[in-house]
């Protein structure tokens, strides 16, 4: 798949024939992409396409083998330390400390954002996120969708200019899963901020992103809007669309077999 | 404000962010706090008895009844600082917080900070303890070392951090199940550091080994001012010089570690 970035001039989020190896294994194999300012992005694949892989290579805890990042026209990893207090993460795979209350978790990453007065800002968002009940709460005594808001929470403390999302949803009923998504939309929709998001949820890609960045073993094996990769594929759902390309069915440039048998996409 | 005061105060501001997540840990649970202090005392006043034993019978334990005692509260300062280090590292990985830690604003060099301050809390609640049990049981100040004191204190510490850092990183390039280190390293050095006697008691490969541990001038600096009643400044400097070096590779081993978890994918994934 060619680069993207020329289609992104002005990308927020610009990645370039990014590589990382492990020994033996090649885990992203050459990916480039842009993110555009105030969109948000998809990236979706199955187990090991190199999602998180690619996440953490942004966020500069991973070093990459080969290609560049840039976020905010600053070069990753080399400048991290000039973007990473205007961006933020979270994942449920991350956990804050369980024995601090949501309150002092907050705060402590509040200063470690260097966010000004920051119990007015942990209050704002403890009011915003419905946390008011639980500061006071060990974080290791919430349920997983409270541990949820609270991750939110602490990744809207620094008002991120770009927000990188792992799975934000996984794990919540659906319940609690929309009003993340409703609590994410506001944010946007306020600060303009760009977001990427790694994610399994179809539904979610559909609802949230502007475009969907689609890898499979490592590498960007389509890309587009959701309704256009909808209409590539000739779906209904971006759900049908994901299993056309993670089970290598369907060639996009003929779109999905009346049988649904296999056809090897040319990438 | 220059933009070198604006990176300072944010430097010293996540230092502190650090320090304030930890001191929000440690001083909501007492038991905790009573940890700290409960092996250094315990193990004084075992020494105290010692001390109350043989001292009939030793003209030197006459002359410097605080010997033993001041030995075992110097020794925790070496133990206590390492384990300051290195505990408040390891709280992030049961935690798993490492990966929010290091997608943060936070530098290597301020996390290093912040275990370093750590440390030193830790070993002023874990020693303290143990002096202020010193002074109610057997009348011995540690003060009564003077401003040697300030000097052993700096060294010992000093030590510790250093152990604590390459325990650190050892702990990050191979887990959680390295952690034992943090409780085992330290005793590798007791043996040449001299804490209860002499480095001359030593077989002469073994005194070889142990000048060019900072400990056993510490602690022959200790024996020094206690039974001698004189500041071997030439002591301080050898242990200083020495602690200069073993705290540099400390740093070095820790970051290295630290490019070696960014290589391979360690930071996000770290915990229990």
């Amino acid at each position: 798949m060619s680069s993207a970035i020329a289609q992104f001039p002005h990308a927020v989020i610009e990645v370039r024939e990014l590589r990382k190896s492990y020994r033996r294994v090649e885990a992203v194999k050459g990916v480039s992409f842009g993110v555009r300012r105030g969109t948000t992005t998809a990236l979706l694949g199955g187990n090991g396409a190199g999602k998180t892989t690619t996440l953490s290579m942004l966020l500069g805890v991973l070093t990459p083998t080969a290609g560049a990042i840039r976020i905010l026209g600053e070069p990753i990893p080399e400048h991290r330390y000039r973007v990473l207090p205007r961006i933020n993460f979270t994942s449920p795979y991350v956990d804050l400390p369980k024995r601090l209350s949501v309150a002092e978790n907050l705060r402590v990453y509040a200063r470690l954002y260097g966010v000004a007065r920051p119990r007015i800002r942990v209050a704002e968002l403890a009011e915003e996120l419905d946390l008011v009940e639980l500061l006071d709460r060990p974080y290791g005594n919430l349920s997983a969708g409270q541990r949820t808001r609270v991750s939110l929470a602490k990744a809207l403390l620094n008002r991120p200019e770009v927000l990188l999302l792992d799975e934000p949803t996984a794990s919540l009923d659906p319940d609690v899963g929309d009003r993340m998504r409703t609590l994410l939309e506001g944010y946007q929709k306020q600060s303009g901020c760009t977001m990427l998001l790694a994610s399994h949820n179809m539904g979610e890609v559909e609802r949230m992103c502007d475009d969907v960045i689609m890898l499979r073993a490592g590498l960007v094996v389509d890309q587009g809007s959701p309704s256009a990769l909808l209409e590539r594929y000739g779906r209904g759902n971006m759900e049908e669309v994901f299993l056309d390309i993670a089970r290598e069915r369907i060639d996009p440039d003929h779109g999905a077999s009346a049988d649904g048998h296999a056809e090897e996409i040319v990438s | 404000m220059s933009s070198a005061i604006a990176r300072g105060l944010g430097s010293a501001n996540r230092i502190f962010a650090l320090i304030e997540r930890h001191a929000y840990l440690m001083f909501k649970s007492w038991p905790r706090i009573v940890s700290m202090a409960y092996y250094p005392t315990v193990t004084m006043i075992m020494w105290g008895f010692v001390t109350i034993y043989l001292r009939p019978t030793n003209n030197f334990l006459t002359d410097a009844p605080g010997l033993f005692i001041g030995a075992v509260l110097l020794w925790d300062v070496l133990f206590r600082g390492q384990l300051g280090v290195s505990l408040t590292f390891f709280e992030e990985m049961y935690s798993r917080n490492l990966g929010n830690l290091f997608v943060s604003p936070l530098r290597a060099w301020e996390l290093i900070a912040g275990q370093l301050a750590m440390s030193v809390v830790r070993t002023l609640i874990g020693v303290g303890g143990a002096c202020v049990f010193a002074w109610l049981l057997f009348h011995y100040s540690i003060f009564t070392l003077g401003f040697a004191l300030i000097a052993f204190f700096v060294n010992l510490i000093a030590s510790g951090w250093a152990i604590g850092l390459a325990v650190s990183g050892l702990v990050l390039r191979w887990g959680l199940g390295a952690e034992e280190l943090a409780w085992a390293a330290v005793f590798l050095i007791a043996p040449v550091s001299g804490v209860y006697y002499p480095i001359g008691v030593l077989p002469a490969w073994l005194q070889a080994v142990a000048h060019a541990i900072p400990t056993s001038y510490v602690f022959e600096g200790m024996r020094a001012v206690l039974l001698e009643h004189v500041f071997r400044i030439d002591l301080f400097v050898e242990a200083m010089a020495f602690n200069a070096l073993y705290l540099a590779a400390g740093v070095v081993l820790y970051l290295l570690a630290i490019s070696y978890a960014r290589e391979h994918g360690m930071l996000l994934q770290m915990g229990e």
